[in-house]
């Protein structure tokens, strides 16, 4: 026998008389962990989506959506290549590299694929020296980015698949995603059939999770010949030095490029951004209304056990109970339904926020055991407060109360 | 054992004020067996929670083996009935959710025994009472009798020297109430002391020493003090 059987042998028998407050905190602490998991998740994808894209400006067709971009179907829409040029010769501070693409269908081992033209930064060096001008070297005002300017490229072809561009790429060669080498089996230096043409598989760029997993890119000019599809391209992706330059360089491009829809990547998520917030502000809400309605009801809870083991408190106390014993004695109490309500939270919370988070919000959640803790803690500091007042009152009772006849 | 002295004991309620117990002097000696007796709301369950140390008095002192119980903080008074004084309830007291075993340790785990020998103690105390075989009934499946003989077990089971009883043989059938008493009996010849309350004139009369109350106050106390006879 010690406190905690005590305690046991009483909630084992009657677990009704706490079931109210248990599921009060479990409910609360399921909505709590399941909203703050899928709004870190979703904050999480965000976060990657803009810096898979850097700060990134895009330059698209006028009529073009951000839908069409994102799932690389742009064979409608097109703007000329001399846009490229016409960036480059501006000299823009905080460009500090710039990612033309034309996108169009293709098939490989009779599997549909988005073949992707994209220009080497090999031949902006040399566009550049031929127009004498210093490549991306113009810093923009504050800018908080120390190394602003030329970058010494990465030369291994994968680098594509994190840095977005590429130093080298031949007219005949190709890089092919994760997915594509998979399903066509093909490995680097063997060769790839595009529009009739063979083309060198240079590398295969590692799973990245996104749609890049099923192109294929070559060289721009080559995908503008083998699809006659002339000097154009579908975007041209512009890398800003840091998150600042992006919001500066909107404006310019819009001016320069008046044919153009110039959009930041920030805008492209912000409908996710508010979202977010929301979410943010919806689990203070859900916390709020956890201390509020989870307190009361825990207090209401133990004040009531308090009253109804009167004769059982003063009896333990004539067995020689210490006040102290008795209040550690209904804060266990509190401790086990807040326990227990805190875990079946979480779990269900948990449960709720990775079918949901899939459902609504398209991220994939996992557990985050500090997330957890924090909400067990939050739960345990509520039912302990909550029960201070009446396990306190518990210890104040008159021992006498046990000579009370029933 | 006991000495109390000018003690007063008031319950005030809307103006009204009923004085529940007055004494100028009482003396209660060790190995003495008290019957305490008198008229309901006379002040008999006032008396026994100021000896048990759960009641202080508005005036006077009680001294209890030579210290004054209402000058010491509450877990000293707390810890001297804990391990000096064992009480029986008119209706047990038992907590009806643990079984008979579980209810004779709850002293034992208040004093601090360990949890292998609560159970040994609890056992052979089980025994002792003629319940050997009932350890793992809960109160409610056992007969009142055997309820205030799982209650005596536990009243024994911190070995105390003093027993406080309210009406222990109130609610009981003839043999239950002739066992406690003759527990009571070998209680008391062990050198023990014994306070019971008791309306039952049979069992105040195998007390050594009867304590008349009326209306809060001692009637006639020494006249009724009588030595039993061998
Ligand atoms: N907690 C209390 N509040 C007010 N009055 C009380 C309280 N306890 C006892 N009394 C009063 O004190 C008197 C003595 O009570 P008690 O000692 O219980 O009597 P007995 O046990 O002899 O029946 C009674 O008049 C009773 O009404
Ligand atoms: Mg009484």
């Amino acid at each position: 026998m010690n406190l905690k059987t005590l305690v046991w042998r009483e909630l084992a028998e009657r677990p009704s008389a706490m079931l109210t407050s248990t599921l009060t905190i479990l409910l609360g602490v399921t909505a709590l962990v399941a909203i703050r998991h899928v709004t870190v998740f979703s904050e999480r994808e965000v976060g990657q989506q803009l810096q898979s894209l850097g700060a990134n400006v895009l330059v698209l067709p006028k009529d073009a959506t951000l839908q069409d971009y994102y799932s690389a179907d742009l064979t409608e829409r097109t703007l000329p290549e001399s846009h490229v040029a016409s960036i480059l010769l501006e000299n823009l501070p905080g460009v500090e590299r710039l990612s033309p693409k034309l996108c169009v269908s293709a098939k490989v081992a009779n599997r549909d694929v988005t073949l992707t033209g994209i220009l080497p930064q090999s031949e902006f060096q040399a566009k550049a020296a031929w127009q004498s001008v210093s490549l991306f070297s113009n810093k923009h005002e504050g800018c908080k980015k120390a190394a602003c300017g030329p970058k010494t490229y990465d030369a291994a072809p994968e680098s594509l698949a994190s840095e977005r561009t590429i130093d080298q790429l031949k007219d005949n060669e190709a890089i092919i995603g994760a997915d594509v080498a998979e399903f066509s089996a093909l490995k680097p230096g063997q060769t790839v059939e595009l529009f009739g043409e063979k083309l060198q598989v240079l590398a295969v760029l590692p799973r990245t999770g996104t749609v890049d997993d099923s192109r294929v890119f070559a060289h721009l000019h080559t995908v503008q010949r083998l699809t006659n599809a002339g000097e154009v391209v579908n975007a041209i992706e512009v890398m800003g030095c840091c998150e600042d330059a992006a919001g500066g360089l909107v404006p310019k491009l819009a001016e320069l490029l008046p044919d153009a829809k110039v959009v930041t990547i920030s805008q492209v998520v912000s409908t996710q951004v508010g979202i977010n917030r929301l979410m943010s502000q919806m689990s203070l809400f859900v916390l709020g209304i956890l201390v509020i309605v989870g307190g009361a009801s825990v207090a209401s809870t133990i004040s009531s056990n308090v009253r109804e083991r009167r004769r059982e408190v003063g009896t333990l106390m004539a067995l020689g109970a210490t006040p102290s014993l008795v209040t550690r004695m209904f804060l266990l109490k509190a401790w086990t339904l807040g326990i227990v309500g805190a875990v079946g939270g979480s779990v269900l919370g948990l449960i709720v926020a990775m079918v949901l988070g899939a459902h609504w919000a398209g991220v994939t959640v996992k557990p985050l055991p500090g997330l957890i803790a924090l909400s067990i803690g939050a739960a345990l500091v509520i039912t302990t407060l909550a029960a201070l007042w009446p396990a306190r009152s518990a210890a104040k009772l008159d021992p006498c109360c046990c000579f009370q006849e029933v | 054992m006991f000495h109390l002295q000018d003690i007063t004991k008031v319950y005030r309620r809307r103006q009204e004020e009923v004085v529940a117990f007055k004494a100028a002097s009482l003396d209660i000696g060790l190995g003495e067996y008290v019957a305490v007796v008198g008229p309901s709301g006379s002040g008999k369950t006032t008396l026994l929670s100021m000896l048990g140390g759960m009641l202080s008095p508005d005036t006077g002192k009680v001294w209890f083996e030579g210290e004054s119980l209402y000058d010491l903080p509450v877990t000293a008074r707390t810890q001297r009935r804990r391990e000096r004084i064992g009480f029986v309830f008119q209706t047990f007291n038992l907590v009806p959710y643990l079984t008979a075993l579980e209810n004779v340790q709850v002293p034992l785990f208040l004093h601090g025994v360990s949890k292998s020998e609560q159970r040994d103690r609890a056992v052979a105390l089980l025994e002792q009472v003629g319940l050997g075989n009932r350890v793992e009934h809960k109160p409610s499946e056992l007969s009142t009798g055997q309820q205030q003989r799982v209650a005596l077990a536990r009243t024994l089971a911190n070995n105390p020297r003093l027993i406080l009883a309210d009406e222990p043989t109130g609610n009981l059938d003839p043999d239950s109430r002739e066992a406690v008493l003759s527990m009571f009996d070998n209680f008391v010849r062990e050198g023990r002391t014994i306070v019971m309350v008791t309306h039952d004139p049979g069992a105040a009369a195998r007390a050594s020493r009867r304590l008349c109350l009326n209306d809060g106050m001692l009637v006639m106390p020494e006249e009724s003090r009588t030595t039993k006879a061998a």
